[in-house]
């Protein structure tokens, strides 16, 4: 039962990582329709940024505060030489570019920076500490902390700022919010920085997670079957979502895992996301997301 | 974003391209190396020291010898991201330039590449040197004429790693009703022991689960829990990239002592356990040779290549690392078998075919070692037209945070046990290829 | 919101504007190609250039043509392959082309099942749900290595390439293969777009409930797409396997390989059959000229990586160039400069 216990406790830890990474998409997909691949490659400039930064031994804080203004440079730039020359093409183009802007992102960190790896320490200890006899790892806690702060900020924006009631103008409804002199341009800008700002944080808590490395990019796919579960335009569906995929992730592996030899992590979010699915057409949050036939 | 940039660096080099005109062609009395390397992507950290230490070698030959027996080494780089297909198209590319000789050898060190070049370097006669790695099976040169998985395949790895766990214990008769987990990469690399440690269970008597995680493996909650419930002695960790310095870590996170984890060839680098900060101290890996720069050859590098400014690494601190050490050995091994080519057949450029006659009868002794200036580095090794491995033997090292260091002697594996699965390997895959046998009974009498 | 609205197909060219080129391009490859070409030309160019455009044209015919978006294609790429290389391991006696065929049927098999959840997902979450498919097929080929015939290290070797006695086994013959191949399946999906079935696909992706109220079976129809275009992008990876790489293991079926697949056909154009062959050719070429150039002309002062990541950037860079520039794809481009010629 303890057992039991620690695998939901570490699968649930894990799923608010996946949430982290899945409220960055959901952000971008909101205003303007697009599924932003180059998450990846964000997170892993902002880490790689910031950690070559700390080993040229500059003080923890201006390294933040560079790392963030080379992030909102690069969501205004993203904003204007990719997103704005596409406006109203397909989604599909939309997503291909950010393909393409991926490599161009990780091209430029790695020419910028170098291939090596590097280590990153925030400062929390891996080490686990025990409650009610289960082992609950310290940085775990700590991640899942700041994930949940960054959350309720975002929260706060989009429900207390101008810009934020824009943006949710913007995402209910294009044209409504465009016809009251929303200016559209203005929201994506608000958008893809906060967006950088989602990628720095992920990208220093998987960076100290994984080390930073080529790699960290790799972790949008954890936040893929996120979205479908919990649906690309919902921040709650991304934060409950995770959750769940977190958790059914681990329990599978370690208890149905073994039937099949193990290993199947990769595919299994999927699975049962597109399962979950199949039950409840409607999502988690009843998006319409499912169209009948 | 960098759209303007890079058209304007394209202009730039369209109107170089008037300037310069093609390359000048080789001449051909040189010895040349085609490097299919990597510094981009995934692994470019791992290919940067390797492919670099490499050329540092080569370069200290031409630098301090003007080559070996008076015929320099040439090189040129292409670069694969690790992929198989840019891997494939870097051979097409580079195998019949560089004529009459053509190239010495194909070094990739990426278990995919090698593959796809197996069929093809064989039938164009030019050696493969899969160094520490590749397939098993190819140590059967009875099969596989041209292809050399150097000084350990994975399976001698397997071997010599359990009776390293035994000395820990006390013997081997000690590992009887042990546990032993081994946590292995979700590729065909990851899986390639499985058979040989359920072997040495059944043999020994301990107990081995053998748990994957899934590419990339940045995740291993689950992967630790079940490590946890189940209370192994030892956790033999096959990784590759970012699965390492994440084990480390999860490892910690669930309370496991990182100085029972041993990691295999490719969980051994700096690169493996930096990303993993303070989890990685007392963390226990299989090495084929130690890191450090005190070895002679390594001075000699730091002193005639990097004094001259022709240092291949950009980052000095990563001289003497573990794949930059690894790309020295390399090179070390392919300048011999190049240098006993030429007392068989003349002091010239080589074909590849003849080159392929000098790693089927590479030797090297704790003599030619230390003339070598490698005392420790590289292990004595004979490679013979049946057996293209030679050595088998590792060290261990551990991590104490800054450096590796080398905590046990040479441990050897035991090959005669191997030799049979290996030779009923090899048969079945020249079975379904119709390769006939090589009769290597009168090739290396020794 | 969640539908990829996609361009409309090219219509307008005369006929036989279309059909000389094509003629001609394949009398040339037939005819001209095999006598002047090298090695280097058909085992890492035309061959790798062959193999993937069969792939787009599978891709196209489900996303340009249904308008379906997969990103698991590479993981039918490896059904393809390993299935092929299994009927022809296992069935003695069994022709090449049976076993390609054979192995196309079972990426078709398997695309069907992956494709299920198109009869209730759209857009992104139809895209996203195929990428089940890419994780668990290269899962599946590692881990039980029945698939591979028992090879500890998971890996297929290529069968010989003997069709009615004559062995295909050199540079040229494998050459030849492919593009037989290739021509006769691309032949067979442009009849498939021409006829009732491709009108049928493109009613669905324009306009899925106009189509079931003119007595289309969405549900079949979509199945249908999914199981036609798995088996073209199945046996394009018995072509990779087989006639390009000749050993193979599951990891070189991985997501890029997927994407590289898409980028083939939104490069090269939906709904267009020229477009996975021009797309194909901007994929597979273009780096090479590019990386080629590169170290010719910079090689001496940088070194390979600098090359490499600026290359990256210039191939990111220019296919977000292209996207804007050109959004309806290459076989737009070269239909817009045609027409202009004829004029």
């Amino acid at each position: 039962m303890d057992f039991l216990l620690e695998v939901l406790v570490g699968g649930l830890l894990s799923g608010v990582m996946y949430s982290l990474v899945a409220i960055g998409f959901v952000l971008i997909y909101k205003t303007s329709g697009v599924l932003n691949f180059a998450q990846g490659a964000q997170l892993l400039f902002a880490a790689l940024t910031f950690v070559s930064l700390v080993e040229r031994e500059v003080p923890f804080v201006a390294a933040l505060a560079i790392t963030l203004g080379a992030m909102v440079v690069i969501g205004l730039a993203i904003e204007r030489f990719v997103l704005r020359p596409l406006v109203n093409q397909p989604p599909i183009t939309l997503f291909m570019a950010t393909l393409g802007l991926s490599y161009v992102i990780e091209g430029a960190s790695q020419l910028l920076w170098g291939a090596q790896v590097h280590g990153l320490d925030l400062g929390i200890d891996d080490a686990p500490i025990e409650a009610a006899g289960i082992f609950i790892s310290q940085f775990d806690l700590f991640a899942a902390g700041i994930a949940g702060a960054m959350v309720l900020a975002l929260v706060l924006f989009f429900r207390k700022t101008r810009t934020g009631l824009a943006f949710r103008a913007v995402a209910d409804d294009q044209v409504a919010a465009l016809s009251v002199g929303i200016r559209l341009p203005r929201v994506w800008v608000a958008v893809w920085i906060a967006a950088g700002v989602v990628a720095l944080v992920s990208g220093l808590l998987w960076g100290a997670r994984l080390g930073v490395q080529f790699s960290l990019s790799l972790v949008v796919l954890k936040a893929l079957p996120v979205l479908v579960l919990g649906g690309f335009d919902s921040v709650a569906g991304a934060i409950v979502g995770g959750l769940l995929i977190g958790a059914a992730e681990k329990l599978a592996e370690v208890y149905i895992g073994p039937l099949f030899g193990g290993g199947i992590e990769g595919w299994f979010a999927y699975v049962a996301a597109l399962a979950f699915l199949l039950v409840r057409p409607s999502g988690l949050f009843g998006q319409k997301l499912v169209e009948r036939v | 974003m960098s759209f303007r940039k890079t058209i304007s660096r394209l202009a730039l080099a369209a109107a170089l391209l008037g300037g310069l005109g093609s390359v000048a062609a080789k001449a051909d009395g040189e010895i040349y190396f085609p490097l299919q390397s990597y510094r981009v992507g995934p692994y470019a950290a791992g290919g940067t020291g390797f492919f670099g230490g490499f050329i540092d070698y080569l370069n200290l030959i031409n630098e301090r010898d003007g080559g070996v027996n008076g015929v320099k080494f040439v090189w040129d780089e292409c670069e694969t991201e690790y992929k198989v297909e840019r891997g494939v198209e870097c051979y097409e590319r580079t195998r019949s330039t560089h004529q009459p000789a053509g190239p010495a050898a194909y070094n990739p060190l990426s278990v995919g590449i090698a593959y796809a070049l197996i069929d093809r370097a064989t039938s164009d006669k030019i050696p493969l040197i899969t160094i520490n790695h590749g397939r098993t099976d190819s140590t059967d040169g009875r099969v596989f004429p041209y292809v050399f998985p150097l000084q350990l395949n994975p399976w001698s790895e397997a071997s010599a790693t359990v009776n390293y766990i035994g000395q820990q214990l006390g013997g081997l008769d000690k590992l009887a009703g042990k546990k032993i987990a081994v946590l292995y990469h979700g590729s065909p690399y990851g899986k390639e022991t499985i058979p040989i440690f359920d072997l040495l269970a059944k043999k020994y008597g301990f107990e081995v689960t053998q748990i994957e995680v899934p590419h990339p493996g940045n995740e291993q909650q689950a992967q630790w829990l079940t490590i946890r419930r189940l209370k192994p002695e030892y956790v033999v960790l096959r990784g590759w990239g970012v699965m390492n310095p994440v084990a480390l870590k999860t490892a910690v996170k669930t309370g496991f002592p990182v100085d029972h984890i041993i990691g295999n060839v490719w969980s051994n680098s700096e690169e493996d356990v930096i990303p993993a900060g303070d989890a990685a101290k007392g963390y226990v890996s299989v090495t084929t040779h130690p890191s450090g720069t005190e070895f002679p050859v390594v001075k000699e590098i730091v002193e005639k290549v990097y004094g001259k400014g022709v240092g291949n690494l950009e980052d000095k601190g990563r001289i003497g690392s573990v794949y930059h050490n690894l790309g020295i050995v390399n090179g070390i091994l392919n300048v011999e078998a190049v240098r006993i080519a030429q007392a068989h057949f003349g002091n010239r450029a080589l074909t590849g075919e003849e080159v392929q006659w000098g790693f089927d009868h590479l030797v090297l002794d704790d003599k030619r070692i230390a003339e070598l200036g490698a005392t420790g580095l590289v292990q004595p090794l004979q490679v013979t037209c049946a057996d293209h491995e030679g050595g088998g033997a590792v060290k261990f090292q551990q991590w104490d945070g800054k450096t590796w260091n080398v905590v046990s002697d040479w441990v050897a594996s035991d090959r005669a046990l191997l030799r049979p699965l290996i030779e009923q390997s090899a048969e079945a895959y020249a079975k379904e290829k119709g390769i006939q046998l090589r009769d290597c009974s009168a090739a290396n009498p020794s | 919101m969640t539908d990829l609205t996609l361009s409309q197909p090219r219509q307008g060219l005369p006929a036989w504007a279309g059909r000389l080129p094509v003629a001609l391009l394949l009398a040339v490859a037939f005819g001209v190609v095999p006598f002047v070409g090298d090695q280097y030309l058909f085992d890492a160019i035309l061959v790798p250039f062959l193999a993937l455009s069969l792939a787009g044209v599978g891709l196209n015919l489900l996303t340009g043509y249904a308008g379906q978006v997969s990103l698991g294609s590479a993981a039918f790429m490896a059904v393809g392959a390993f299935a092929s290389y299994n009927f022809i391991l296992r069935i003695e006696g069994l022709p090449l082309l049976a076993g390609l065929a054979l192995g196309g049927v079972t990426a078709a098999a398997v695309g069907l099942v992956f494709g299920l959840p198109s009869l209730r997902l759209k857009g992104f979450y139809l895209a996203v749900s195929t990428l089940a498919a890419q994780f668990f097929v290269q899962w599946a080929l590692t881990k039980f290595d029945w698939f591979s015939n028992g090879n500890a290290s998971g890996v297929i070797t290529a069968p010989p390439l003997t069709v009615l006695g004559i062995s295909f086994d050199s540079s040229v013959g494998r050459y030849l293969f492919s593009l037989i191949v290739v021509a006769l399946l691309t032949l067979a999906a442009w009849r498939l777009t021409r006829s009732e079935i491709g009108r049928s696909f493109i009613a669905v992706r324009d306009r899925d409930v106009a189509a079931s109220s003119l007595g289309i079976s969405v549900l079949r129809v979509k199945l249908l797409a999914f199981a036609v275009s798995s088996f073209i992008v199945g046996v394009a990876g018995a072509l990779w396997a087989f006639a390009y790489l000749r050993t193979v293991e599951p990891a070189g079926f991985d997501l890029d390989r997927s994407f590289q697949i898409l980028f083939i056909v939104i490069i090269g154009g939906l709904a267009s059959i020229r477009g996975a062959f021009l797309g194909a050719g901007f994929i597979v070429i273009f780096p090479l000229i590019l990386s080629r150039l590169g170290q010719a002309l910079l090689g001496d002062t940088f070194d390979s990586g600098v090359l490499e990541n600026a290359q990256k950037i210039v191939v990111g860079g220019l296919i977000i160039a292209f996207l804007i520039a050109e959004p309806a794809g290459l076989s737009a481009l070269v239909a817009r400069l045609t027409r202009r010629n004829l004029n």
